[in-house]
């Protein structure tokens, strides 16, 4: 089963490489940019074949080393 | 006395640290590699700078897994002395024996250049070298040194005299323009609870023999090694 993890700063953790982004498209004239939220994507297969299992796994694997949750929200969608 | 410096693939300051720890504890520290699950008596354990593991996923997400951290771990329970210098102090964040998390620089640019520090706490094994408010000069070189941490913690930590140091202009003022990477609060170093932990950002090891050009970091060597500092 395909996983797919997303990590992003929580709302209220100054994000320098977001607003770098931001600040570059600014510059290549694209305009009404109202936020720029940088982060990371984990793709996992998981031998798992049951859904409910398989999130609790990946849940469980964002805790512990995926995401650090004193500054990073994660999301996980099952494929 | 006796000191260990764990190594992990990708430390760049452990022999850096082997030298300055050589000259005030007057023994070799013993150097141990991180796939160790045992370590060696000592008296102070020095988590290095570098890039542990490429800095890959985290600073230090990696290294904090490693078997030597989760002996530290255990010994830094029982009160044994843990110093992590740069990757060292993103480490013992990641390994949750200090909160609060290291961030990219907010000026997005590695730093590396000498800074001043006020010293926020003088009472405790590391800093009794120092006096209250002293301004010390030492070198700085990170990209993820930008410390973070929810309000309750930052309070916590002032409140309970857990920040070691802050850095500061020449004057000793902790300003805004004298923040290298927006650390919270200024903070460039923090204590654990029991304050036998201390992580930090700036490298004393690099300013502790005359020939390096300063000596404000051997205070701190001198100070582990249980000698007063003159």
């Amino acid at each position: 089963m395909k996983i797919e993890v997303h990590i992003t700063l929580k709302n209220g953790v100054l994000d320098p490489q977001g607003k770098a982004i931001e600040r570059a498209l600014g510059s290549l004239g694209f305009e009404g940019i109202n936020d720029v939220r940088h982060g990371k994507f984990i793709e996992l297969e998981l031998s798992e074949t049951n859904k409910e299992r398989a999130k609790a796994q990946a849940e469980d694997m964002c805790r512990k080393l995926l995401a650090n949750t004193v500054i990073e929200d994660y999301r996980i969608d099952i494929r | 006395m006796l000191s260990a410096i764990i190594v992990f693939p990708g430390s760049n300051c452990d022999r850096d640290v082997q030298v300055a720890l050589k000259q005030s504890f007057g023994t070799a520290p013993q150097m141990v590699w991180h796939a160790e699950t045992e370590l060696p008596a000592a008296d102070l354990i020095v988590v290095p700078g570098g890039f542990s593991y490429g800095d890959y996923l985290r600073a230090g997400s990696m290294a904090a897994l490693a078997p030597a951290m989760r002996e530290v771990s255990k010994l830094a329970q029982k009160g044994v002395p843990v110093l992590g210098i740069c990757n060292g102090f993103q480490i013992l964040c990641e390994s949750n024996l200090l909160p609060g998390a290291l961030i990219r620089n907010s000026g997005l640019r590695f730093v590396c250049r000498d800074v001043y520090l006020s010293v926020e706490n003088p009472d405790t094994v590391f800093t009794r070298g120092y006096s209250v408010g002293q301004c010390v000069r030492m070198p700085i070189a990170h990209h993820d040194g930008n410390y973070v941490a929810p309000l309750e913690t930052l309070d916590c930590l002032s409140s309970e005299g857990r920040i070691a140091f802050k850095y500061c202009d020449d004057k000793g003022i902790a300003s805004e323009v004298a923040n290298p990477n927006g650390s919270a609060r200024n903070i460039a170093g923090i204590f654990n609870e029991r304050k036998n932990v201390l992580g930090m950002m700036p490298h004393p090891e690099r300013l502790a023999d005359p020939a390096l050009g300063g000596i404000d970091g051997r205070a701190m060597f001198e100070a582990l090694a249980g000698k007063v500092f003159s």
